[in-house]
């Protein structure tokens, strides 16, 4: 069992804090003591939310996004957010493939990989507001993994 | 990221190294481009085999290059041995038109 702990982070809209803020989320979730492969799916899941406050949230204007993790148990808990132009229609921008800009050839599966790689997402949005993704991830205990 | 380049027969290679997300993919887009179109080759292999990081962005750029070789009637291969990645490829329905090796040899014959 891990002792609650918290961490925030906050900075620039710009593409190259994708792996910025990626590796910090992963670095910070290497207290669970996390398998390989649970941190390359935390690390792909973080990419993609903050991607998308960059690409569509703020639309390359400067803005900043916002990382709020927490670790308690065997969990963490990640939230990314950006107070960017928000989604309309949330249930349809996380159907797999569904992207409103194809000409930069995105590819609609952001929501579907962390989805996917994480064990719970919600979706808060309001149009002018902005938009705060929380992820859950479960890691395996280290007595089950042994 | 970073990158090389080599040219068998009428196939542009461009091997991957480092981490190919929304940053990188937008350069290197427009170098793969650059290359396929300017050496009027007829074939693309991606090899993925040096990447440690990829996410959906990666979809969009291997997607983006699989059209482009469409267009000229040539193929698109991908060599990657990374099973984190063949997840994303594999979800995103890109394993069902795009052919995927573990070495350049297999694409490569004869
Ligand atoms: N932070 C955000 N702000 C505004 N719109 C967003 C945000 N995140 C996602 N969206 C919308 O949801 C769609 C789907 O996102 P995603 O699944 O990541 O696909 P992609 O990024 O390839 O378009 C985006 O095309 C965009 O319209
Ligand atoms: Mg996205």
């Amino acid at each position: 069992m891990v002792e609650r702990n918290y961490m925030r982070l906050e900075f620039l809209s710009k593409s190259n804090n994708e792996s910025f803020a990626r590796v910090v989320v992963a670095a910070f979730a290497s207290q669970l003591d996390p398998t390989i492969e649970e941190l390359s799916d935390i690390k792909t899941a973080v990419s993609e939310a903050v991607t998308n406050s960059i690409i569509h949230g703020y639309e390359y204007k400067e803005g900043m996004v916002i990382i709020e993790a927490t670790i308690e148990d065997n969990r963490i808990e990640i939230i990314v957010e950006d107070k960017g132009k928000g989604i309309e229609d949330i249930d349809k921008a996380m159907e797999p493939f569904y992207t409103s800009k194809p000409d930069l050839e995105r590819s609609g599966m952001g929501f579907t990989v962390m989805e996917t790689f994480m064990d719970g997402l919600e979706v808060e949005s309001q149009v002018g507001k902005g938009t705060r993704v929380k992820m859950i991830k479960n890691f395996k205990s280290l007595s089950d993994r042994e | 990221m970073r990158f090389s380049t080599d040219t068998i027969k009428d196939h542009l290679i461009i091997k991957l190294e480092g981490e190919l997300d929304h940053h990188t993919s937008e350069e290197l887009r427009k170098k793969i481009d650059q290359l396929y179109f300017s050496n009027n080759l007829l074939n693309m292999v991606l090899d993925l085999r040096g990447l440690n990081f990829m996410d959906s962005s990666g979809i969009g750029l291997i997607m983006g290059r699989y059209k482009n070789c469409k267009e000229r009637k040539g193929n698109l291969s991908i060599i990657s041995t990374n099973p984190h990645i063949e997840r994303i490829l594999k979800m995103s329905g890109l394993l069902k038109i795009v052919n995927l090796y573990s070495s350049i040899d297999e694409i490569i014959k004869g």
